[in-house]
């Protein structure tokens, strides 16, 4: 199928996209990497009246650090995460998700602001902006304001960005020494939407864990928090039995639905497989590396 | 209707302007517009991978792409990289291994392929496979495609390796 | 044995090299030509209103917004179409008392599935019909709507077609020997009752053509992604009334086909038709939604069979009940009963039994259509075969291998006629057991096996034999009234240079056609390959033929193909003899030159001859018929059908958590009879091997009760891509039909027949230790998790 007829905008900078938004009487969709946006206005699934080119703005460019935070700028592309060192070093649970995400070619072109803003709840990005609580920048064109991944992901495909708003960077806190995360999905073949999957970060004192945040996605209507199984976890050492209870406490966090393919509770036993062998895997500081 | 747009860029190294409506794909401007018919539609969804050209040296979807969104870049097709010699030796490698059939997969996998090649070092078997994930073939079974893409990855080693520094 | 075809040690020897393919060169360069690349002055291109439901009264259509939307240049509705096309009917005579409505191109009154096409709209461009097609307003009346098998069949179960009387297409039954006795002296009895998922071919072209009607001479020409040219010539003549010397069908590149692109779809009707009432040249190519949607779908049976076993391990009497649902028509020409029918004739067919009883019922339904895709009904026999062959070791506690070898049809029993009436020349069933039990280093992988359960890791071993057909005779489909031809053509011709043209009505795809033509035809010549030049899929410029289906190209046009390339050898000599006053008989053509049989003397090249014979005819004897151009047919005769055989092996590990499986390595070992090229064999095999570890654990069209496609689309419609598939070893047994001189058989369906059983039961092989079994394909995890009773 080809895409409805639709008009073009090439934006130079953030406020140019935002009066070109604020001046369209239709449904006008800003367009980043198209990975998302373009699929589904083949399918004519979308059909928005003005499409808005952010790609060309340089502001929404650039992987840095600021202070205890690396900035990604939106338009960073997935094949640019997954190659970054500041980010292999400093946000490593995004640098373990990006493999995961789609094909070489998608990684190519999508970016995480697209990614965010989509808020596919199957997608592993919006997982990890939850998981470590990124900070959302969101430029309107005249100041900027920041949500918590928190408080981002509201409903299916629906954020807290306003219409209009550009996400203009996402900030992830820099991983602490003691921190270690974990990341894993299982999709019926490479490169698919997970059927189900999970992001980790926990930080440790010795061989204690802290503070845990556990992010499932593709088990909602966005990434879904694991309060009680995190609850479950914090303070202990992870071992056997103490991974039996986050798993039984999972059965609270979760509530997925049933579709076409899977059902209910067949994500929500693959979701508790999940979490028992990412948390057996998460590697849990030996003292004397604590120490080091 | 909204109005045909003017686009300048450069394909396979040489430079065209076209006006465009700005719905048309990268992929159906190619093939209709320019008559490039070496890039193929397959999905326009994203999922085939018949539709891969480079942009910038980078492999990306022509059906996940707009014209209008190519303007100012650098496109290679299937046409350009044969022509120019890139990729004779992977041609050449899946012409003896007979690392196709009806062939309609063919030039996307051959851009995947180019684009891993131009990583370090020679990629394992599973690293082939990984790479190859969005490329649809229904033909091959794709062994004889990771066997052409890994004979040309070896080849290319030794080539450099007996290259005088 | 065949005698050997050639001195091997010639220069020419050809048959029996992996040599490329000269045509993928072009390929590989992004210079094929498939229809969707070529363009035509002033075409239009054709969208569709297709219906939303899977059972509607059509109320009324309003199309006025869409005729005047920018760039529509005509938009049609059924009726329009009726007067035009005449409706077509896909039974066959040999399927007694076989029923199915006669078909129009757009729906009428009625609508019986959902994505049947209602209106058609032309523009200047696809983008523009589909906008005009978002403006058409269908009113529709729903009606209940009938998907299940058992619904259908039900007492007073809605009724697909009311005129019809019930939901039953086609329903035999075939019985041989003492069923009942030989179960009821039975020492054992092991059954199935197994599932198949209805999936769908996905060839990466879709389905694409051009219809360009000249009026002037009422001439057709299409431009048609088909792999049987000749067949829709005949169809669109008859079906339009039109001459069919002026019907012109061009299959030029084909982006894959397995089957699906022989079928008459109701949008290629209606583009034939579009043209003729717009005189301009009509493009229509499904998308890939409209591929989902409305390529023949396949597969969609459930088999209960049973197995009666005699104390020492052999199968004493079979029971089979098929039951296939094939959608709201039965395809046309070919009919949707054929898969069916071969499943119950397949069934048990290596083994010695002679007690059989199989039932099949062809059901209608509120879905799309189904019909022949590679392998038509052999995945399925094979499947459910093996699988009760297996459960019988498992009762009987041999070893699969063990069980088969016992039961198998031995070397004495050539020619041997199975229990429903197949007559198989020679098989060699032992011989590809053996070789691959060797192959896999069986006794290693039941070691490794062992030792890795007692870490918690399952690893299942299965294996599956099949016997194909290939080489079909008429028995196929001619006896039963179909135009669809048996026999293939050639025409062989010298150029002036002293090059060979082969003009062959079989059909390239990818699979290598040309190829092996070419091969067969410059082996049997003595004449460099190079100078060999060969050319299909034009019905204007070859001769007619069955072309691609049901593996036929290597055992029938390869026969063709070398029967003429004697007989133009033979008029070469000849012609020679009478220029170099030599007997025929004296001389000897090899790598384009004529020499002298005894000394190898060259006397003069193929081109000196040639030259000779088209400019100075006037230097040869008035009476020598100088014929540099011969046309050759042939039909196979003999057995109706060339079998071959083969077994597969799959190694698979199951994660019992998580219900995942990873497929490790797979096996073939098979018989195609004469190999002309192993490395295109080969390639044969693997693709249909993957299309049947597809089927095994992803591919299936999910249908909600209201007849609505789940998944219709690349991303939820799982097909196997490179990372989930294994290396594919393959081994080959050579057992030529001596049927023909060749004694080729077909290979491309044979790896699709085996592959999904030998999966089947390698996973239940190892679901085994936790007793429990899965009997349904895909294997989904969800599937596995619920054989397993982990979740509901
Ligand atoms: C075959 C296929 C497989 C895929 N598999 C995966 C997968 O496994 N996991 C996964 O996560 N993703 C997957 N994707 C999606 C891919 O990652 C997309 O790139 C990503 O979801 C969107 O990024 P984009 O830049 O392409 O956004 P676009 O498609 O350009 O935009 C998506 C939406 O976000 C809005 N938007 C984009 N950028 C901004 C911004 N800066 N500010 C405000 N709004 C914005 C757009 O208006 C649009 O509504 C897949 C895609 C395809 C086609
Ligand atoms: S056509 Fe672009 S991926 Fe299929
Ligand atoms: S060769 Fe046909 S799809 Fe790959």
């Amino acid at each position: 199928m080809k895409a409805g007829d639709v008009a073009y905008f090439r934006a130079q900078s953030v406020s140019d996209a935002v009066a070109a938004f604020r001046s369209c009487e239709g449904d006008a969709r800003y367009l980043a990497g198209g990975q998302s946006l373009l699929a589904a206005m083949n399918l004519r699934l979308l059909t928005p009246d003005l499409l808005i080119d952010i790609a060309h703005i340089d502001a929404l460019r650039g992987i840095e650090r600021r202070g205890g935070e690396i900035r990604i700028g939106a338009l960073t592309r997935h094949a640019e995460i997954l190659s970054s060192p500041i980010i292999a070093s400093h946000v490593p649970l995004l640098a373990a998700a990006a493999p995961w995400v789609a094909h070489p070619a998608i990684r190519n072109k999508g970016t995480i602001g697209g990614s965010i803003a989509f808020a596919d709840p199957a997608s592993e990005f919006p997982a990890v902006a939850l998981a470590l609580n990124a900070r959302i920048e969101l430029d309107n064109g005249d100041s900027v304001r920041f949500v918590e991944a928190q408080d981002f992901f509201l409903d299916l495909y629906e954020t807290a960005a306003e219409p209009g708003e550009i996400l203009s960077a996402v900030w992830f806190p820099v991983a602490t020494p003691d921190q270690r995360c974990t990341f894993d999905e299982l999709a019926r073949r490479r490169g698919d939407y997970a059927i189900v999957g999970v992001a980790i970060v926990a930080d440790f004192s010795g061989e204690i864990v802290d503070r845990i945040r556990i992010v499932f996605f593709s088990v909602g209507s966005t990434p879904v928090r694991a309060l009680r199984a995190e609850a479950a976890l914090t303070g202990t050492a992870l071992v056997d039995t103490d991974i039996e209870l986050a798993q039984q406490a999972l059965a609270g966090d979760l509530s997925p639905s049933d579709d076409v393919q899977v059902s209910a509770a067949t994500r929500m036993h693959l979701a508790s497989v999940l979490l028992r062998r990412q948390l057996g895997k998460l590697p849990v500081p030996t003292p004397k590396a604590v120490r080091a | 209707m909204t109005r045909p747009i003017a686009i300048m860029l450069t394909i396979n190294a040489e430079p065209v302007t076209a006006m465009v409506e700005s719905r048309l794909s990268l992929a159906d401007f190619l093939r209709h517009q320019l008559r490039l018919t070496g890039t193929h539609v397959g999905c326009e969804t994203g999922s085939c991978g018949a539709c891969l050209v480079m942009q910038d040296g980078r492999v990306i979807h022509g059906c996940l792409t707009l014209a209008v969104q190519a303007d100012g870049s650098a496109i290679q097709t299937i046409e350009g990289l044969s022509e120019s010699g890139a990729i004779a030796d992977l041609q050449a490698a899946f012409h003896e291994r007979n690392a196709l059939q009806c062939g309609f997969c063919t030039p996307g996998v051959l851009m995947t392929a180019q684009e891993l090649l131009q990583l370090e070092g020679v990629p394992s078997r599973e690293e082939i496979r990984d790479a190859l994930s969005g490329n649809y073939c229904r033909c091959t079974g794709y062994q004889a495609i990771v066997d052409s893409i890994e004979t040309t990855a070896q080849r290319r080693a030794v080539g450099e390796a007996e290259q005088p520094a | 044995m065949n005698k050997p075809l050639s001195r091997v040690d010639r220069p020419n020897s050809y048959i029996g090299k992996s040599l490329p393919r000269p045509n993928a060169k072009r390929l590989l360069a992004g210079r094929g030509r498939f229809v969707d690349d070529i363009q035509l002055p002033r075409m239009l291109h054709a969208a569709f209103a297709r219906s939303p439901y899977a059972h509607a009264r059509i109320v009324s259509i309003d199309v006025s917004a869409a005729r005047a939307a920018p760039g529509v240049r005509r938009v049609v509705v059924g009726s329009d179409i009726a007067k035009l096309c005449m409706p077509w009917t896909g039974t066959l005579r040999h399927f007694k008392d076989m029923k199915s409505p006669p078909q129009s191109p757009l729906a009428i009154d009625t609508v019986v599935w959902a994505g049947q096409p209602v209106v058609a709209v032309l523009a200047d461009s696809r983008a523009q019909a589909e906008d005009a097609v978002e403006l058409i307003a269908i009113n529709y009346e729903e009606r209940d709507v009938v998907v299940g098998i058992d619904a259908a069949l039900a007492p007073g179960a809605t009724l697909v077609h009311d005129a019809l009387g019930d939901n039953l297409a086609f329903q035999t039954t075939i019985e041989n020997g003492a069923v009942a006795t030989a179960f009821n002296d039975a020492a054992a009895v092991v059954e199935v009752d197994l599932r198949f998922g209805r999936h769908t071919p996905v060839t990466l072209e879709p389905r694409t053509l051009i219809a360009d009607f000249e009026p002037g001479e009422r001439a057709l020409t299409v431009h048609h992604s088909t792999q049987t040219p000749y067949q829709f010539q005949d169809i669109y003549a008859r079906h339009f009334g039109l001459d069919e010397s002026r019907v012109r069908v061009i299959a030029p590149d084909i982006g894959g086909s397995f089957g699906m692109k022989l079928h008459v779809y109701p949008e290629d009707m209606a583009v034939v038709a579009l043209s003729i009432i717009a005189e301009r040249p009509v493009k229509y190519v499904a998308d890939r939604g409209e591929s989902f949607l409305n390529d023949i779908h396949l597969r969609d049976h459930r088999v209960r069979a049973k197995l009666a076993l005699t104390q020492d391990g052999r199968f004493a009497g079979m029971r089979v009940q098929d039951d296939t649902a094939i959608g709201a028509f039965s395809a046309y020409p070919r009919t949707s009963a054929v898969e069916g029918n071969q499943v119950v004739r397949l069934m048990g067919a290596p083994y010695q039994l002679t007690n059989y009883r199989a039932d099949l019922r062809v059901i209608f339904q509120n879905l799309p259509q189904t019909s022949q895709y590679r392998g038509v009904g052999h995945p399925i026999a094979c499947a459910a075969t093996e699988r009760l062959v297996d459960l019988a070791a498992k009762k009987l506690g041999l070893d699969p291998f063990e069980i088969r070898r016992r039961n198998y049809v031995t070397d004495e029993m050539y020619p041997h006629t199975t229990a429903t009436g197949y007559r198989f020349e020679r098989l060699s069933l032992d011989q590809c057991l053996s070789k691959l039990h060797a192959l896999m280093d069986y006794p290693a992988l039941r070691a490794e096996q062992a030792q890795l359960r007692e870490q918690g890791i399952h690893r299942g071993i299965g294996i599956a034999t099949y016997v194909e057909i290939t080489n079909p005779s008429p028995a196929f489909y001619g006896v039963g009234g179909a135009h669809i031809s048996a026999q293939d053509g050639c025409v062989l011709k010298v150029t002036p240079s002293g090059d060979v043209q082969c003009a062959i009505s079989v059909t390239e795809q990818g699979q290598g056609t040309e190829t092996i033509i070419g091969q067969i035809v410059a082996d049997q010549l003595g004449v460099d390959r190079e100078r060999v030049r060969v050319l299909t899929g034009d019905t204007e410029t070859t001769p007619h033929g069955g072309a691609t289906w049901a593996c036929r190209g290597a055992g029938i046009g390869g026969e063709t193909a070398l029967q003429a390339t004697r007989k133009l050898r033979s008029n070469i000599l000849e012609i020679a003899g009478a220029i170099l006053q030599s007997r025929p008989d004296t001389l000897e053509l090899a790598d384009g030159k004529l020499i002298e049989r005894e000394t190898g003397t060259v006397r003069m090249n193929l081109g000196e001859l040639a030259a000779l014979v088209y400019f100075r005819s006037d230097t040869l004897p008035p009476d020598l018929k100088a014929d540099l151009t011969v046309a050759q047919h042939f039909a196979p005769k003999g057995f109706p059908f060339a079998f071959t055989n083969g077994i597969h092996g799959s190694l698979v590990e199951v994660d019992v958590e998580t219900g995942f499986i990873k497929l490790l390595k797979h096996w073939v070992v098979e018989d195609c009879g004469r190999i002309i090229n192993p490395m295109l064999v080969d390639e044969q095999i693997r693709g249909g091997v993957v299309q049947g570890l597809g089927a095994a654990l992803f591919e299936e069209c999910l249908y909600n009760d209201a007849g609505q496609l789940m998944n219709g689309s690349m991303a939820d419609y799982l097909v196997p891509m490179a990372g989930e598939i294994p290396d594919i070893v393959i081994a080959h047994v050579e057992t030529p039909t001596l049927d023909t001189e060749l004694g080729a058989k077909g290979c491309g369906e044979a790896g699709t027949s085996a592959a999904s059983g030998a999966v089947l039961n390698a996973v239940n092989d190892a679901l085994g230790p936790l007793q429990v079994q899965i009997s349904q394909i895909p294997m989904t995890p969800q599937r596995i998790l619920r054989a397993l009773g982990t979740v509901q």
